[in-house]
């Protein structure tokens, strides 16, 4: 029964996530290296916000100050990947050369924003979930002393929802760095504003008794929200999609 | 078998004079195998530029630990430049560089995660799964002073002891190692890794079934287990000192490593364990980088004759063996195999006397040495211009294809060991975070060190960053990370 409990929640949690890992990052080793590489950075942001609320004695219950600040460094660490792929985008575009040299392809900027958004929200869906998954398998279960009973499973949602999210974040929040002009404030702005939002939302999730569905549904209303941004900034409008479709 | 391919008929003239070189008559099969045996497990990792032949980095293997060894290929260099555009040394363009630098790169990095990430995932599933695998309960000779003391500095003195101990084996068997080579006594030094695998492959393989088989309560009888383990060892033996088929080597290495992590991390003492992870990363990077280096001058020494590190304990991911025997400069330095320490099978039930305990901690410092090279072989313009060169190279396609790649990439098996000894020691807690944590970082530190090895172009120590990386992220998560991580997994508060 738990166990069953654990792989349902693992595969609503990595379903979506490891079919993108499959046909668009594990064959392309360039690809499976960025997402290596902002997942660590990720880590870093964790430990800078982990350092901060260590330090912060007296509030370290008081999670409502921890989570802007570590949603800011996590932006923080976003910006300073970007530096770094773009500082080295001459020596990148070699590496990758190898296996863009048969489609005839330039330094595919999309692919680095995807990979390294997929490893940003890879990693962060990870540090959310997994412990909470081999705790599943041990014996028992929720709701005895009055809380929800969905814990589990609100917590598998909301890790998809991460994961989604962090990946369009990082699309938009590259491409938009990438375009310059007006859209360097815009998309940033947006990626950190809607974090912000998702975050402090799941603030909400601290009650007793908590209202999972609130959350829930800000997270896929923003994760909408972004998908549709993301393919209007990539170029995409509805012309062209009904050129693609038919 | 694969490495049947074309060895005699293709042989130009270095390959003939390196047979000859060779005293003891390793069967060729698509790697050279020197007989040197005692491969310090310094792992090497040679960056094949164009015209760069990886130079084996065998005097690293001496050292106990795994290194990643770059060699420089200058020499090779010029010979290849020389062939290919006729300029000098000097005025190679930058750019020129530049490609061959990255040109190589990410698939070579995806090819050292995927073996391993497989060996820490056969040693944490082990871990996980049976329970003999836990520190604790016998000590073995080499950290002969338990950790049960009273006080926290009594714990670190002999926790420093104990370290101080078991680096005095790994470098004494590394010198050993050096001067076996030096000397060219190959029939030894082969002998030596023979016997190491043997013991390795046999009865490290008995007890781990034997264990499997408690832990899990499942009774196996014994006739079943002889059976299985005279098979895969047998087989074992095979692959890994002649010829066979390049994945199953793959998996034999990896398997071996772990199992030897495995008994490592079973007999280490907690503090021990991680005073000598930091102490061996601090003698890679001495032992490498250091003029007068035990692995320096294996590397060196192996340069001036010409020959191959020892395959047998260096994971590479493609046939390279041959590489050595195509390049034309026949100085070109092949990887001596790292001896594998075999002395990990501990049976703490036996007394030991003094020459079992001697040979223990031979077969131990052979194991040690066993480290995986990463080695980018022969650039492929040289492959392209010379064809029928890299038949003898390409032991496991036998089509020559210009597109092949023929770099590959190899890893000293100590780095192996200790990647997993940390990798298990995060997993102890039983907080996936800290092992996930320290997995990534470690794997970064390896691309780091594979960056590193494509610019600098010269043999590198693997363990540095990637433990260095491993331990500040290991305690970070455990102290740090880990209740601010357990206090949003509580109230489900996603960051």
């Amino acid at each position: 029964m738990t166990i069953m409990e654990c792989a349902g929640c693992t595969l609503i949690a990595y379903g979506v996530p490891f079919s993108m890992f499959v046909f668009t990052i594990a064959h392309h080793p360039f690809r499976v290296i960025i997402s290596m590489t902002s997942a660590f950075f990720w880590l870093l942001s964790l430990l800078l916000s982990s350092f901060l609320w260590f330090a912060v004695v007296p509030l370290r219950t008081q999670l409502a100050f921890a989570v802007p600040f570590a949603v800011i460094f996590q932006e923080i660490f976003r910006f300073l990947f970007y530096r770094l792929i773009k500082k080295a985008e001459f020596a990148l575009q070699r590496v990758q050369m190898q296996e863009l040299t048969d489609k005839g392809m330039v330094f595919d900027r999309f692919a680095v924003a995807y990979a390294s958004g997929y490893g940003f929200g890879l990693i962060s869906g990870t540090f959310a979930i997994v412990n909470v998954l081999s705790d599943m398998t041990g014996p028992g279960t929720l709701g005895i002393f009055g809380h929800s009973q969905d814990f589990f499973i609100a917590t598998a949602f909301l890790t998809l929802c991460v994961i989604l999210l962090n990946t369009f974040w990082g699309v938009i929040f590259f491409t938009s760095l990438d375009k310059g002009g007006i859209h360097r404030f815009i998309g940033p702005g947006t990626v950190v504003l809607t974090h912000m939002l998702f975050s402090c939302i799941t603030l909400v999730n601290r009650t007793l008794t908590p209202m999972y569905t609130i959350s829930l549904i800000v997270g896929y209303a923003i994760l909408l929200g972004m998908i549709i941004y993301t393919v209007v900034l990539r170029g995409f409008n509805l012309n062209n999609i009904r050129q693609r479709i038919n | 078998m694969h490495r049947l391919i074309d060895d005699n008929q293709d042989s130009p003239d270095e390959m003939t004079e390196l047979l000859k070189s060779q005293d003891n008559d390793t069967i060729i099969d698509g790697p050279e195998r020197p007989n040197i045996t005692n491969l310090p497990d310094v792992a090497i990792i040679q960056t094949s530029t164009d015209g760069e032949n990886i130079s084996s980095n065998a005097a690293a293997t001496a050292s106990s630990h795994s290194r990643v060894e770059a060699i420089d290929p200058q020499d090779h260099e010029t010979t290849h430049r020389h062939r290919r555009n006729e300029q000098p040394d000097e005025q190679r363009p930058l750019n020129i560089e530049h490609e061959e630098i990255f040109k190589y790169g990410a698939s070579h990095v995806v090819k050292l995660f995927v073996p391993v990430s497989l060996c820490m995932l056969i040693v944490i599933i082990t871990i996980k799964t049976t329970s003999s695998y836990t520190p604790g309960g016998a000590t073995w000779a080499y950290t002969p002073f338990t950790e049960d003391k009273s006080t926290n500095t009594q714990r670190i003195l002999f926790s420093l002891a104990n370290t101080f101990i078991f680096m005095g084996f790994v470098i004494t068997a590394t010198v050993i190692l050096i001067l076996l080579y030096k000397f060219k006594c190959y029939k030894i030094i082969h002998g030596w890794l023979i016997l190491t695998t043997l013991m390795l492959l046999f009865f490290f393989l008995y007890s781990y079934f034997s264990s499997i088989s408690a832990s899990l309560n499942r009774p196996i009888d014994m006739i079943t287990i002889c059976f299985i383990t005279w098979n895969i060892g047998a087989v074992g033996m095979f692959c890994i000192h002649w010829k066979g088929p390049l994945p199953i080597q793959q998996a034999y290495l990896i398997f071996m490593s772990a199992l030897l992590a495995l008994v490592f991390y079973k007999f280490l003492p907690d503090w021990t364990g991680w005073l000598i992870l930091g102490v061996i990363s601090i003698w890679d990077l001495i032992a490498v980088l250091c003029p007068k280096g035990p692995l320096r001058i294996l590397v060196e020494t192996a340069h001036e004759r010409g020959e191959q590190i020892f395959p047998a304990l260096i994971y590479s991911s493609t046939m390279v063996y041959m590489v050595t025997a195509v390049d034309p400069p026949p100085r070109e330095p092949q990887f001596a195999p790292d001896n594998v320490d075999t002395n990990m099978a501990v049976n703490v039930d036996e007394t030991l006397n003094e020459e079992q305990r001697n040979q223990r901690a031979a077969i131990r410092n052979n194991n040690a040495r066993r480290q995986l090279i990463p080695r980018s072989d022969v650039p492929q313009t040289a492959t392209r211009r010379e064809p029928a060169r890299y038949v003898v190279e390409r032991s496991n396609s036998p089509v020559i294809d210009d597109d092949d790649d023929d770099e590959s990439v190899k890893l000293g098996l100590g780095d192996f060991i200790f990647y997993s000894i940390l990798l298990a020691k995060a997993s102890a807690l039983g907080d996936w975070n800290v092992t996930i944590a320290c997995y990534v970082s470690l794997l970064i530190g390896l691309c780091l060190t594979l960056l590193l090895l494509a610019i600098i172009r010269k043999a590198l120590p693997a363990l540095p960053i990637s433990i260095t990386f491993g331990l500040v992220l290991y305690f970070s998560t455990v102290y740090i990370i880990g209740p601010f991580s357990a206090e949003l997994n509580l109230g489900q508060v996603f960051i």
